[in-house]
Order: structure tokens, then sequence, then C-alpha cells
């Protein structure tokens, strides 16, 4: 399954937003929102249920979440076929929307329709999976996360956390459940809402501009979550070259969560890897532990390239390219992140050293 | 067809460029069909336009959004569209609406009978209108993704997930399952009634023999196969989908089982659409780059329709005399052929 590609990314591919989130989290409200508020955008949505949405539009398309195994000897390649019909279906329409919205089901693992965007050559060539966002409820969610494994994926599988309703809990307790969700997933951009009141374009057409923020964490920084809602600190540039914004600032009597089930990995080298032993150990990688890892993602220097080059990956399937020219005095440096169970960390980081160049 | 043939010695393709008359269609087109002495150019989203041979072109506006199936017999042409209607337009041009989904959900896939009888689906649930009878339903499994009726009787193939149910929509009793798994999209029957074929999500096509349901598995295609087009009298199945026209064989009674596919007509480009001659051994094929070729099917001898187009072909379409071949790009491009 694991198919790099060396092509260029062309410029025409729509941004699909992937909008998940456990029941009663609030995706409904943010979706009205989205489709009501005056952004300039038109959205194309697929909502797994018609009428929630108070809102007439032809562009609200009902769907059916049907999972669909592929033939292809893979057994954790699954795929969402009402989307691959859905988008066949809209790309008829193109131009007449700026991008898509996919909500899922609040019981739904992300995996699947996240795959679609990989295994499917059509979809592939229209559209592009821009972010996967996942609505939270502060005071539910750490409930759920002991007691519900899909809303634990969800968690898992984001790049955008809404973590809305933070109205109706203390402090405290949004310490808490925001701790349990970095335990699971320290990289994603995590918003604190009430009645999901997010700025739209805060989880809306991410793209590369999260994959780079995403990839400049340094997780131990991140105990306290992210810095933008905090006014009581200073931004402090000394300790690491891009860590802006993200400083060790400490909040007192945090607690810091180990998930037993969910990992997350890094792994940086400032050194360009060697495209030629990277790129096979990275497919035998997902081939052989693509279904404990639920998301990969990287930014790499390669040797003898002056492109970067960016993959993300869901399971065993990955999708990378050259995305554009290092800037003078960009560093070149490598970072990748594996989210997943049980990763085998060892084997990761040892693999991982193999590919860099002397 | 004696201008089909080829010289003995070309060494270079034989051209008919000359004789194609290009059209302005102004819109991207999905399919085109021949609606008496016209051609109706199927547009993405809400507009036919009906074409004479002399070249005339009048726009019909026939959905109020995109336009995601079509089946024609010659005499209308019927559609389904995403503003959950079901319209039918005739030779005169004139549109008839066929019905209309309640909630407005996606009409996906259509189909004609040659009595005159007309099938749509929408989501899991498959209808059937015929003669004055009331509208019948069966619902599937799972979404549908391709319609097809038999060439005999009244019986409708509907294709989904994991196989293709057989309904007899006059008859009570249970529905015939043919089971394979994987998503099942287009559907068709043999010309003779004996194979049911149906293209696949994955690159590949599968097929039965209906009499002891016997599997085809026809695979190794590089992309999903879009169009399947039978030759004249049904002996073989051609097909979109790889850098060549994929002709499986199936003149005998075991249609393609054991056997290998004719791979005609290479270029280092996908075929995106195969039109079978109505009458002879020969087909026309259309190209992601954009180049038209007619293939003789006995030798695989080429004659060059078009080429330095630039969007994929995306409709060929025969008229019933077959003095004429129609055909469109994705960007509007498009045009007859005279024969």
């Amino acid at each position: 399954m694991a198919e790099l590609s060396s092509s260029k990314i062309p410029a025409q591919k729509i941004p699909v937003t992937v909008l998940t989130g456990y029941l009663g989290a609030g995706k409904t409200t943010l979706l009205n929102r989205i489709l009501s508020e005056n952004h300039g955008k038109k959205y194309a949505v697929i909502v797994n249920e018609f009428g929630e949405i108070g809102i007439d539009n032809d562009l609200i398309i009902g769907a059916d979440e049907e999972v669909f195994e592929m033939n292809n000897g893979c057994i954790c390649c699954t795929v969402r076929g009402d989307l691959v019909r859905i988008l066949d279906g809209l790309m008829k329409r193109k131009g007449k929307f700026d991008a898509i919205i996919v909500e899922t089901t609040g019981l739904a693992d992300p995996a699947p329709v996240a795959q679609t965007f990989f295994v499917d050559e059509d979809v592939q060539n229209n559209a592009r999976l821009d972010a996967v966002v996942t609505v939270a409820d502060a005071k539910w969610l750490s409930d759920r996360l002991k007691d519900a494994p899909e809303a634990k994926n969800q968690i898992a599988f984001a790049d955008v956390i809404v973590l809305n309703k933070t109205d109706l809990v203390s402090k405290p307790e949004l310490a808490e459940v925001e701790a349990r969700i970095r335990a699971i997933n320290p990289y994603a951009k995590l918003h604190r809402t009430e009645r999901c009141q997010v700025a739209l374009s805060d989880v809306l057409e991410r793209g590369a501009f999260d994959l780079d923020r995403i990839l400049d964490i340094e997780p131990d920084f991140l105990e306290a979550g992210d810095d933008h809602d905090h006014h009581d600190h200073h931004h402090g540039h000394d300790h690491h070259h891009h860590d802006h914004g993200h400083d060790a600032h400490s909040h007192g009597g945090l607690k810091h969560y180990h998930d037993e089930e969910m990992q997350s990995l890094s792994l940086r080298s400032s050194k360009p890897l060697d495209p030629a032993k990277f790129m096979p150990w990275l497919q035998s990688l997902v081939a052989s532990e693509g279904q404990k890892i639920l998301r990969s993602k990287g930014i790499l220097s390669f040797s003898d390239d002056d492109d970067r080059y960016v993959f993300q990956g869901v399971h065993m399937m990955l999708e990378g390219d050259h995305q554009r020219k290092w800037k003078d005095g960009e560093p070149r440096e490598s970072r990748l992140v594996f989210i997943g169970r049980e990763l085998p960390e060892q084997k990761i980081r040892e693999g991982f050293e193999s590919c860099i160049t002397a | 067809m004696k201008q089909f043939d080829p010289t003995e010695n070309s060494a270079s393709i034989v051209s008919i460029t000359d004789r194609v008359r290009p059209l302005v269609i102004g819109m991207p087109v999905t399919s085109v069909h021949f609606l008496g002495d016209r051609a109706a150019f199927v547009g993405a989203e809400e507009n036919v336009a009906l074409v004479s041979a002399e070249g005339e072109i009048s726009q019909v506006a026939v959905h109020g959004g995109g336009i995601l199936c079509t089946a024609s017999d010659g005499a209308r042409l019927v559609m389904g569209g995403d503003d959950g209607r079901l319209v039918a337009l005739d030779k005169a041009g004139e549109v008839t609406l066929l019905a209309t989904d309640p909630k407005r959900r996606w009409i996906d896939n259509v189909a004609l009978h040659p009595d005159g009888a007309v099938a749509w689906s929408v989501g899991k649930t498959a209808f059937v209108r015929g003669g004055k009878a009331e509208d019948k339903s069966f619902e599937v499994p799972s979404t549908v993704g391709g319609l097809a009726f038999a060439p005999k009787g009244l019986r409708l193939a509907i294709a989904h997930y994991n196989g293709v149910t057989l309904w007899f929509p006059n008859m009570a009793g249970n529905a015939e399952f043919l089971e394979w798994a994987g998503s099942h999209l287009g559907v068709v029957f043999s010309p003779d009634n004996k194979f049911l074929v149906t293209t696949m999500h994955e690159p590949a096509l599968h097929g039965w023999r209906l009499a002891d349901q016997r599997h085809m598995r026809m695979t190794g295609y590089p992309g999903r196969v879009r169009s399947m087009s039978w030759s004249a009298g049904g002996k073989a199945l051609a097909t979109s989908g790889a850098d060549t026209v994929i002709l499986w064989p199936f003149a005998s009674k075991d249609g393609p089982m054991g056997k290998q596919p004719a791979m005609l007509a290479p270029l280092a480009a996908r075929v995106s659409v195969v039109a079978c001659h109505p009458k002879q051994d020969v087909l026309a094929a259309g190209y992601s780059d954009g180049t038209i070729l007619l293939v003789r099917l006995n030798d695989g001898a080429e004659i060059l329709v078009r080429k330095n187009g630039a969007a994929a072909v995306s409709a060929l379409g025969w008229n019933a005399k077959s003095t004429l071949l129609a055909f469109a790009a994705e960007d509007g491009d498009a045009g007859f052929v005279e024969l």
C-alpha cells in the first residue's frame, strides 16, 4: 500500500476537512457556524444525518457511512465507499465550491475516511485531505477516553482539536482533560471553546501550515496545551531556534499522563537523510507496523536535494511529495511524528537513525 | 467501410483528422448519445447540448445541478441529477420530469429497458417503472453502484458492495444474489444474456456466467475501469483503464475464462472511453491525452481521428446508422467524424 510518488502536487486539488467528534461534542454547532457565517467561501458538506443542519443548501449531501474493505490483501485498508461516490459526483460541480467538509458520525473510526484520500486514484487526483478536526466535550471526554475506543481514535487522529464546552468545567478539570488529550496526541492544535466559538480560519484550510507547526512542537514543552490562550508569559526565544511561542512556562501542579495504549513519537535529524535508505525503511515500517501506526507525518531533508519533502500517512498508506525549495537560512532539518498504539519505539528510532547520512 | 482498411504498407498511421467537424459545446461533457438525427452532449451539470449533423447547437436545461447518470435507447435520454430529479429528453428536445426524490437525494444510476421500462436508484433503493404498472422498488444492503436491464425479460441487475442482486420486478419471490467481495460499480449484461460483468472499485472487472454462476476475474488494470462497450454482436467486451484497449473474448460459451484479453492500440496515455461500432468489428477509443483512434478488432489496425487535444476524452458515441461518430473531451472541445 505504501506508495510515495515523486510527482509535483497539482495546484487545483480541493481541500477536504474531516470533522469528527464523539456524540454530543458539538460537531453540528460547528457545522452550522461554518455554513451560516459570512466568510466568503462556499463549502460542500457531506453530513451523516440529513436534517440536523438547519440550512437549506444544495451542496449539503447526506451520506451513509459505508466502510468498504479493499480487495488488496491489506486488512486495515478500508475506505468510505459512499465518499468515493459522492466526491466523484461533486467533481461535476467543480467551481461551485471552494472546499469540502466531511462530517462523520460520533462513533466513527476516522481511519476509513482518511484512507479514502490515499487509496482511491480518482479521489486523489481531485481532492486532498486538509485536516482532521475533532470536536471534544471538555466535560465528558475524560470519561469517554476510558470507555469509548472511538473517542480515543478521534483524538489520536486529529490535526486540530476543538475542546468545546469549557464553560461547563472548572479550571482543574480543564487542565485534567487537556493533559489526557496531550498524553494521546501532543501535536494537534488545540482550541478551547464555548459553543464552538473558534475562528473558522483556525479549523479550515490549514494545509501545510499545520504540518510545519505540528512538527515544530517539542512535545515536552506542551504540558499546558497551546500557548495562545495564555496572557501571562513572555515569549522567550532563548531555548530553541524555532519554538517561538512554545515556551516551557510552567503551570504548577499540572498532571502529566501517559496513555497506556496510545502514544506518540517524534524524530529529528539535522543531518540529511539518504532517500535510498529512508523511503524503503518508511515503506517497510508502515507495511509491518501499519496497524499500530494511526498517523504519521513528516518534513524531510534529503541529501543532494534542495526541495523539502513532505509526507503524511494513515496506517499502511503513505502519501508524499516534494513540497518546495528550502528557503535561504531555513534549517534543513528532518522531523517526523508517529501517533499510534503500542508503537515499537526502539525499532522506529533505530531504523530512522540508520537512514541518516554519515 | 473500406476506408477503415489501412494500406498494406502503412508505416505511419492512417489519419482521418481532416474529416473531423469541430464543435464548441462550451461546457465540460460527460457523455454523448444520439437521439434520432441529433447528438445529445450531456454536460457535467445542468444542460444538454443537442447538435444536428450540420453542427447546429441548441442548449436544453435538464437539471438544477450536477448530472450524475445517463441512459439512452436512441429515442430518449434519461438522466438523474444531484437535484433529486429523474428527467427524460426526447428527439424533439422536450424535457419530461419522470420522478423526484422527496428528500432531494441524488439519483445515482439509471438504466433503460428495450421495451421502455426505466430503472433508477437513490442510495440503497432501486426503482423500476414499466408500462402502466405502479413503480416498484427494491432495497439492497448498500448503496447501488450500477444498474442494468437484462436484454430479455424484465430483470434488473443491481450492483452494490460485495456483489450483484438480480431482481425480477414483476415476480414475487426472492431476488438472486451473485456474491463477490468488494465494491461493484458499473454493471452490464452480455447481449446474449449469458454473462454479467461489473466494474469494481479496484482496478478490475468481475464476471459471472449466469447459467452456473461461475466466476470470471478480469484483473491487471493499472486504473479503475470506467468505460465498457460490447462489440457488434457481443463477441467481445472492450474496456478502458489501461494504456491499451483491453478486449475480453466472449464469443465462446466459457467467455474469457482461462483466456487472455487482446490488448489493442497502445499509447503513452490511459484509455478513458471506448465505444464499439454498432455493426462492424471496429471500435473508437478515447485517451487521457485527448487522442482518439479507430481500431479494427481482428488485427488492431489503427486510424487516427484526433490528436493534440488538451483534455481527456470523456465521451464517444455512434449514431444508429453508424455514419457519424460524436466525441467530446472534459474541457468541452467536441466534434463529429463522418464515416
